[in-house]
């Protein structure tokens, strides 16, 4: 006889599954209603994003070159931005190797959306009033990166000497085998973000953070200041991160400087480079009209509706039972 | 020794840090944003029983811990020292009082419990979830006289005190639930 499995049964329950099909309804209706164009792209793509700390899952097909699947809709929306859109969003899959937690799943869904003229104040505006519909937690707060550091460690996360950041983070258990490197200012941050900032962040209302460090840039514009930032921001509740949002970069040399600079990290983390080329910076190069775009993560959306504690109650075949 | 790279982490996994065993109780991955993958951590010091919070970054390591658990009789009490015995071996292992804590109140002679070694050397006892021990005193006269008094205390055959409802009496053997100290029924009368 072969031992009874019970791993064909989904991880989510019945009421979770039927509330993530009701909230997805909600987001299409939100959208819907105010104009946005429900866009379908590529999940398979000669193109991918470069980031440091993303890794695209490369997919093997006969003798066409190198393919990867999406870890988000980014290029191709903005593509479609580049040939006229002015209102689109997508509620669609992507992928992220090397992602696996209580709140991360190598496969997940992401609404993810842009709109032509918004600056970032409108982008969070839409951000704000799309949680409200979805959650009913009340108007977000709206918290800068720097304040939030301010308030959770009593350091600037823009002007502190990497010196007082990393003394900060060792006096909160981090880099317990003194080998994280000295010099590396957003490993600091991120390691006090999470260990200090975060926890704090959408307690009682949900909370926007905003204007991140120019360093974390990422695809978002950063404004020249006398300590520029970069013009980006999150939505956090329950301290649970949810969405990620940029005004956008439309300048492709900006963008080509970004992704060599990733690569070279990458290299130096022994990560495998990725392609620099896009159709993405062709169409910069054509020309891309400003414009702030969201990416939501849906499962951690249904996750706090519902009060989960784990993605795996939200989504119906985690990988390990995929 | 190995290490366990921060892939390995998980629930349950038990590693050295300075020279002593810790147990991890909680493990996240924490990703902000578009940042560093990170790895929280909840440990607790299998010694001291205190909990340790860390944060580890992709690449850091752990060093693993020998950790054993093996199965021993009670044998007796000398002075500060309680003495066990390995069933499969017949080692001889001595635990202080400290190192015992609570879990003297049921240590009746001859008691199975698990042992933890830590580099071979005994660490912490823990005792069977439920333990039978024989009513040697309890408080006389206490037979129910007044509609709140439920329970009363008795004392047992290894000298410790524990509250039973009040039909307990000298001689019953009963039945105590080791990690709450709760009575849980009476054996025999």
């Amino acid at each position: 006889m072969t031992e009874a499995r019970s791993d064909y049964r989904p991880t989510a329950s019945w009421e979770h599954l039927r509330r993530r099909a009701e909230l997805l309804r909600t987001v299409r209706g939100f959208f819907d209603q105010r104009g946005f164009l429900e866009v379908e792209t590529p999940l398979l793509s000669a193109d991918t994003v470069v980031d440091r700390h993303l890794d695209p899952l490369p997919v093997a097909m006969s003798d066409t070159g190198s393919w990867w699947l999406q870890t988000s809709p980014e290029f191709a929306m903005k593509r479609l931005l580049a040939a006229g859109a002015t209102a689109i969003y997508q509620i669609t899959r992507a992928f992220r190797g090397a992602e696996q937690g209580p709140r991360h799943n190598p496969e997940f869904t992401l609404v993810e959306w842009y709109r032509v003229g918004d600056d970032m104040w409108q982008g969070m505006q839409l951000l704000d009033e799309l949680t409200q519909v979805t959650l009913g937690r009340g108007a977000a707060e709206r918290l800068s990166y720097a304040a939030a550091f301010q308030r959770a460690v009593g350091l600037d996360p823009l002007l502190s000497p990497v010196a007082e950041l990393a003394a900060a983070a060792r006096q909160h258990g981090l880099d317990p085998s003194g080998a994280w490197d000295p010099e590396d200012r957003d490993l600091w941050l991120d390691g006090l973000l999470v260990t200090c900032v975060e926890p704090l962040l959408g307690r009682d209302r949900p909370t926007l953070l905003y204007d991140y460090p120019a360093s974390q840039a990422a695809l978002a514009v950063v404004r020249d200041e006398p300590v520029p930032v970069a013009e980006r921001f999150e939505l956090y509740v329950d301290g649970i991160e949810l969405a990620n949002g940029y005004h956008e970069l439309t300048d492709a040399a900006v963008l080509r400087a970004r992704t060599r600079a990733a690569n070279q990290a990458r290299r130096a983390d022994g990560k495998c480079a990725l392609p620099e080329a896009s159709r993405l910076l062709d169409a910069m190069d054509h020309g891309l009209p400003p414009a702030t775009g969201v990416a939501l993560g849906f499962d951690r959306l249904v996750m706090v509706a519902v009060g989960a504690r784990v993605l795996s109650e939200v989504w119906a075949f985690p990988i390990d039972r995929a | 020794m190995g290490t366990y790279k921060t892939s390995d982490f998980r629930k349950g996994l038990k590693v050295q840090i300075d020279g002593e065993p810790y147990l991890m109780i909680e493990m996240n991955f924490v990703k902000p944003g578009k940042g560093n993958a990170l790895y929280k951590c909840r440990m607790r010091n299998l010694l001291r029983n205190t909990v340790l919070d860390r944060t580890y970054k992709g690449g850091d390591t752990l060093e693993s811990a020998d950790v054993e658990e093996t199965e021993v009789e009670y044998l007796y009490r000398q002075a500060d020292k309680f003495v066990f015995m390995d069933t499969s071996t017949y080692e001889q292992y001595e635990l202080t009082t400290e190192q015992v804590g609570d879990y003297w109140k049921y240590l009746k002679e001859n008691l199975k419990c698990s042992m933890m070694l830590f580099n071979g050397i005994p660490i912490t006892m823990t005792p069977p979830n439920h333990v039978e021990m024989k009513v040697e005193w309890c408080e006389p006269g206490a037979k129910g006289d007044t509609a709140t008094n439920v329970s009363k205390p008795v004392r047992v055959e290894t000298g410790a005190e524990f509250p039973v409802p009040i039909f307990i009496n000298i001689g019953d053997v009963i039945k105590i639930d080791t990690r709450t100290g709760n009575y849980v029924e009476r054996v025999r009368a």
